[in-house]
C-alpha cells in the first residue's frame, strides 16, 4: 500500500500512522473490542502490530498502534505489577506476557512497557557464569584446604562428595527453580508462595546486607596488598629498622615480617576489642575504592553484571592454573602434597568431619542469601536450571579441590623453606658456640655432630641446647591456617621467597580480588533485586540511585572495620552473622516449598516452565533428606554455642608477637546476639505482622459490610 | 699479652664465615690475611682524630680458631695501654664497608661482636608507590561510573522523547492525505472499520511458543 510516505519500510512507523483519522471515541470502541478479542493473546497483537501487515489490522486501523500499545502496556504492567498467580497454569497465558512486554519494548512502542519488562540475561552462559562467580569465592581457597588438612586429608573428600550429592545439589536446584519460577527477588518470591513467609525473604536480605558490609573489607585488604606488590623488595619481606638503626623493629623481630606487615601496617591492630582506636585512612581509602568498583559493576543491573561476570568467573581459573604449574615446580611442594593427600581413614569415623563437610558445602554454595533466587529470576522461564544447578555445584567443588592442590604445594614449599632456615640457624649456633670450621656442619651430619659435641663438651652443650630450636618438617606442615591468616600471611610469606615475587604477588592478589568481587556481585544482587522489584521504591528512585545508596550506606558502616579494633569486629561478623540464620532460612525455604506450596504443585509448575519432569531423586531429597540434614546441623551448632562456656577470640599481642585468646566483653556479646536475632526474628515477626494486618482488614471489611 | 685479651673490655671478637659467603671461591685464612686485617684496623684508627700515628704493629691478634674467629686489640705503645673500646668501635663503624670489601664479605659474614652495624634503611620514595597506583585506579573507576550514569540518563531521555516524537508525527499525519493519480489513497475508509472475524485465523488465536 503506497501513499502514506511514512508507511514503509519501517513497519513500526506503519503501525503508528494507522491511527490517524478516526475520532477518539471510535478509537476507544475499537480499543475495547480489540482488547476483548485479543485478551489472552497479547503476543499475537504485538506481532501483528510490529512485525507485519495483517488484513485484520488493515480493516480496523484504529486498532493498530495505540491499541497495540495499550494492549501491550496493560499486559506488561500486569506481568510485573503483581505476582504471577500460582493458580494460573498452562503456558499460553503465563509465558508470553513477559515476551509481549519485551517485544513491545523492542518495537519502541511504549516507554512505559520498556521500563516494566524484567531484564534478562543475554544468554544462559551469563547466568551460569554469574552463579559460578558468586559460588566460587574466597571460601574455596582458604577454608576447604584447612578442612582437608584437619579432617584426614584425602579421606575428607569422601564426606565432602557425599554431602555435595545429598545436600548441595538438591538445595541449589531448589533455590534456582524457585527464583526462575517466581521471577522475583527473594521477598517477592516467598510472598508469592505464602504472604506469611515474606519474612524469609526479609531475613535473606538482612543476612545479605550484613555479609556485604564485612565482605568488601576483604576486597579492600586485597587492594592494599595489590598496590603494595609493585615495590622491590616486597614490603612484607623485610622488617623496618628500629629507632637508632642498629636493629630491626621489636615487634617484627618477635613475630615475622609478614605477620608484622599484616597486623601492624595493614590493620594497625589494637591489643583488644575494647580499644577501638581511630579509623585508619589507608584501609578506609581502599574500602571506598572497593565499593566504587562494586557500584560500577552493579550500576546497570543485569546488563552490566552480566558482562562483568565473564571476567570474575574465568580469570581466577587462569591464575589458579598458572599457580598450579608454579606451585608444583617449587622446591618442597611434594612434601605438602603428600602430607595433605595421604588419607587418614580413621577421621571418617569422626562426626566432626561429616558436620564440617556438610557445613562447607552449604556455605560454599551461598544458599539462603537470596542471591541465587535473584540471579535465577532474570532467567528465561524455559531455562534448564536442573542442568545448571548440577554444573555449578560440580564446578564449585572441583574448584575447591583444585585450589587446595595449589594451596598445599605452596604450604609444602613454605614449610620446607622454614624447616631449612631453622636447620641453618641451629647449624650457625653450633658453629659459633664451639668455633667449629665454617661449613663443617651440614644438614646431613647435624645429628652426628650433635652427638659428638654432647659427649665431648657436655656442660657447654647443655647450655647451648636450651637455645636450640627443635626443627621438624611435620610441625611446620601441621600448622593449619584458615581465613584471612592463610590468604594474607601464609601465602604472602611463601610468595616473598619465590623468584620474581612481585609478579606472583600481583597475580595472587588480583585473583583474590576477582573471587571477592564475584561474590560481592551476588550479595548486592540479593539486596537490590527485592528493592527494585518493589514498586514503592523503584517508582521513586532510578536503579542507579538505589544501588548508589546501598553502596554508600554499606561503605559508611564498613568504616567500623577499618578502625584499629576492626579486625576483631570482622571476626565477629564472619563467625556469627550468617551461620545459624542461614541454616534456619534454608530449612524454612525447603519446608515451605515442599509442604506449604506443595511439592506436586511445584513439580507441575516446573514441568510447565521447562518441559521436563522432576526426577524422583530431587523429590526425595527436597521432601526428606535435606531438611533432616539441615535440622541436625542446626541442632549441632546451637548446642555447640550453648555448651561453650564463654565465647573467645584471638587478640594480637604486640610485645610477644603472637595471638592470645581473650574473652569477649559484654557489649561484643550483645552485638553477636543482635546479629543472629535480627535475621532470625524476621521470619516470625513478619508472619505475625501479616496475620495481624489480615485480621484488621477482615475486621474492616466485616464492619463495612 | 694474654692478659690483655679475653675479658679485656677493649678487646673485640671477630668471626668470619668465608665458606658461607664465597662457597667454592673461598680462600684459606692464613697469616697474610691476618696481616691485611691488621692493616685495615690500623687504617680505620688513623682516620680518627689524635690517632693518625697508629701502626700495623699496634694491632694485636690472638686466639685464632678454625671457625675462623679471633680476638684483636689496638695498643698505644707510647702509653702502654690498649685503646678504649669506644674509639675502636667508632672507627670500625665508620669504615665497615671498606673492611668488608677488602675480604669480599658483608656485615653478616664478617662479624664484629659487640660492634653493631649500621643497617641500611629501606629507601622510601617521596610519594609511596601504592598511592600512585591507587590514584590511577581510583580515577579510572570514577570516570567509568560517571560515563555509565550519563549514558543511562541519556538513554532514559531518549526513551521519554521517543513516544512524544511519535505523537508529534502522528498529529502531523492526521492532516495529510496523500493523493495518487487523483484518488485519495487509503480507499479503505478507516472511519467505519470494525473487526472482521473471518480474517482471524485459527492459528493466530493461539500464542506463539
Amino acid at each position: 500500500m503506497m501513499g502514506r510516505g511514512l508507511r514503509e519500510p519501517d513497519h513500526s512507523k506503519e503501525l503508528r500512522t494507522r491511527h490517524t483519522g478516526p475520532t477518539s471515541s471510535q478509537r476507544d470502541r475499537g480499543a475495547a473490542l480489540y482488547l476483548a478479542i485479543s485478551g489472552a493473546f497479547p503476543a499475537a497483537v504485538a506481532r501483528r502490530g510490529g512485525a507485519r501487515r495483517h488484513p485484520f489490522t488493515s480493516l480496523a486501523p484504529p486498532t493498530g498502534a495505540p491499541l497495540t500499545r495499550l494492549a501491550i502496556k496493560k499486559r506488561a504492567s500486569g506481568s510485573d505489577a503483581g505476582h504471577p498467580r500460582p493458580s494460573r497454569t498452562g503456558r499460553g497465558a503465563w509465558r508470553p506476557r513477559s515476551k509481549a512486554a519485551e517485544r513491545g519494548a523492542r518495537a519502541g512502542a511504549s516507554s512505559a512497557a520498556m521500563e516494566k519488562a524484567r531484564p534478562l540475561w543475554d544468554n544462559p552462559l551469563q547466568f551460569v557464569f554469574a552463579c559460578i562467580s558468586y559460588a566460587v569465592g574466597l571460601g574455596n581457597v582458604w577454608r576447604f584446604p584447612y578442612l582437608c588438612q584437619m579432617y584426614g586429608g584425602g579421606s575428607f573428600l569422601v564426606p565432602y562428595l557425599i554431602m555435595l550429592i545429598v545436600e548441595g545439589m538438591p538445595l541449589l536446584y531448589l533455590e534456582l527453580a524457585v527464583g526462575q519460577r517466581m521471577r522475583q527477588g527473594s521477598i517477592g518470591a516467598w510472598r508469592t508462595i505464602s504472604p506469611y513467609l515474606s519474612g524469609v525473604g526479609v531475613a535473606s536480605v538482612v543476612v545479605s546486607f550484613f555479609l556485604s558490609m564485612y565482605y568488601n573489607v576483604i576486597n579492600a585488604w586485597g587492594f592494599w596488598y595489590l598496590f603494595h606488590s609493585f615495590q622491590d623488595p616486597l614490603p612484607w619481606s623485610v622488617c623496618p629498622l628500629n629507632g637508632n638503626r642498629t636493629g630491626y623493629d621489636e615487634e617484627c623481630e618477635a613475630a615475622s615480617s609478614t605477620q608484622y606487615f599484616w597486623y601492624r601496617k595493614t590493620l594497625n591492630i589494637s591489643p583488644s576489642i575494647q580499644e577501638n582506636g581511630v579509623v585508619q585512612w589507608e584501609p578506609a581509602l581502599c574500602l571506598i575504592l572497593a565499593w566504587l568498583l562494586v557500584y560500577l559493576c552493579i550500576l546497570r543491573g543485569t546488563e552490566s553484571t552480566g558482562k562483568v561476570v565473564y571476567f570474575t568467573a574465568s580469570l581466577p581459573y587462569c591464575v589458579l592454573f598458572i599457580y598450579l604449574i608454579r606451585g608444583l615446580t617449587l622446591h618442597g611442594a611434594t612434601n605438602g602434597l603428600a602430607y595433605m593427600f595421604t588419607p587418614k581413614m580413621e577421621q571418617l569415623a569422626n562426626p566432626k568431619a561429616w558436620i564440617n563437610a556438610a557445613t562447607q558445602i552449604f556455605f560454599s554454595l551461598g544458599l539462603g542469601f537470596g542471591s541465587l533466587i535473584a540471579f535465577a529470576s532474570y532467567n528465561e522461564p524455559s531455562n534448564n536450571c536442573q542442568k545448571h544447578a548440577i554444573i555449578v555445584s560440580l564446578i564449585n567443588s572441583s574448584t575447591s579441590i583444585f585450589a587446595s592442590i595449589v594451596t598445599f604445594s605452596i604450604y609444602g614449599f613454605k614449610a620446607t623453606f622454614n624447616y631449612e632456615t631453622c636447620l641453618n640457624k641451629v647449624i650457625l649456633l653450633l658453629t659459633n658456640s664451639f668455633d667449629l670450621e665454617d661449613g663443617f656442619v651440614t644438614a646431613s651430619n647435624l645429628e652426628q655432630v650433635k652427638g659428638y659435641l654432647a659427649s665431648a663438651y657436655p656442660s657447654k652443650y647443655s647450655e647451648v641446647f636450651l637455645q636450640m630450636k627443635n626443627c621438624s618438617l611435620e610441625s611446620e606442615l601441621s600448622t593449619a591456617v584458615q581465613g584471612t591468616g592463610l590468604a594474607f600471611i601464609v601465602y604472602s610469606e611463601a610468595i616473598k621467597n619465590m623468584e620474581v615475587s612481585q609478579l606472583w604477588s600481583v597475580l595472587y592478589f588480583f585473583m583474590l580480588l576477582m573471587l571477592g568481587m564475584g561474590s560481592m556481585l551476588g550479595n548486592t544482587a540479593a539486596i537490590l533485586t527485592p528493592l527494585t522489584d518493589s514498586k514503592v521504591i523503584s517508582s521513586r528512585l532510578p536503579k542507579e540511585a538505589i544501588s548508589g545508596l546501598l553502596c554508600l550506606v554499606s561503605c559508611a558502616i564498613g568504616m567500623v572495620f577499618t578502625m584499629e579494633s576492626g579486625n576483631y569486629w570482622f571476626d565477629i561478623f564472619n563467625d556469627y552473622a550468617a551461620t545459624l540464620s542461614l541454616l534456619l532460612i534454608v530449612l524454612v525455604e525447603t519446608l515451605a516449598v515442599c509442604y506449604l506450596y506443595g511439592l506436586r504443585r511445584f513439580e507441575s509448575d516446573l514441568k510447565a516452565m521447562t518441559g521436563r519432569t522432576l526426577n524422583w531423586y530431587w523429590k526425595i531429597m527436597w521432601a526428606g533428606v535435606s531438611p533432616l540434614l539441615i535440622i541436625s546441623l542446626f541442632v549441632f551448632y546451637l548446642s555447640d554455642y550453648i555448651l561453650s562456656e564463654a565465647l573467645q577470640y584471638q587478640a594480637w599481642d604486640a610485645s610477644q608477637g603472637q595471638l592470645v585468646t581473650k574473652n569477649y566483653p559484654p557489649h561484643a556479646l550483645a552485638v553477636i546476639g543482635l546479629l543472629v536475632a535480627s535475621s532470625i526474628m524476621c521470619i516470625p515477626l513478619v508472619a505475625l505482622g501479616m496475620f495481624i494486618m489480615r485480621r484488621l482488614r477482615r475486621a474492616d471489611t466485616a464492619s463495612v459490610a | 699479652m694474654a692478659k690483655m685479651f679475653k675479658g679485656a673490655e677493649n678487646a673485640f671478637k671477630v668471626r668470619l664465615s668465608i665458606r658461607t659467603a664465597l662457597g667454592d671461591k673461598a680462600y684459606a685464612w692464613d697469616t697474610n690475611e691476618e696481616y691485611l686485617f691488621k692493616a685495615m684496623v690500623a687504617f680505620s684508627m688513623r682516620k680518627v682524630a689524635n690517632r693518625e700515628k697508629t701502626e700495623i704493629s699496634h694491632v694485636l691478634l690472638c686466639n685464632v680458631t678454625q671457625r675462623v674467629s679471633f680476638w684483636f686489640v689496638v695498643t698505644d705503645p707510647s702509653e702502654k695501654h690498649t685503646l678504649p673500646a669506644v674509639e675502636v668501635q667508632e672507627a670500625i663503624r665508620m669504615n665497615r664497608n671498606r673492611i668488608n670489601n677488602a675480604f669480599f664479605l658483608n656485615d653478616q659474614t664478617l662479624e664484629f661482636l659487640k660492634i653493631p652495624s649500621t643497617l641500611i634503611p629501606p629507601t622510601d620514595p617521596p610519594v609511596p608507590i601504592w598511592i600512585i597506583i591507587f590514584g590511577v585506579i581510583f580515577c579510572i573507576v570514577i570516570v567509568a561510573i560517571i560515563l555509565l550514569i550519563l549514558s543511562g540518563i541519556r538513554q532514559r531521555r531518549r526513551k521519554d522523547k521517543g513516544p512524544s516524537e511519535v505523537d508529534d508525527t502522528e498529529d502531523k499525519c492526521e492532516n495529510t492525505i496523500t493523493i495518487e493519480n487523483g484518488i485519495p489513497c487509503d480507499p479503505l475508509d478507516t472511519k467505519g472499520g470494525h473487526v472482521n472475524d473471518a480474517f482471524m485465523t485459527e492459528d493466530e488465536r493461539l500464542t506463539p511458543l
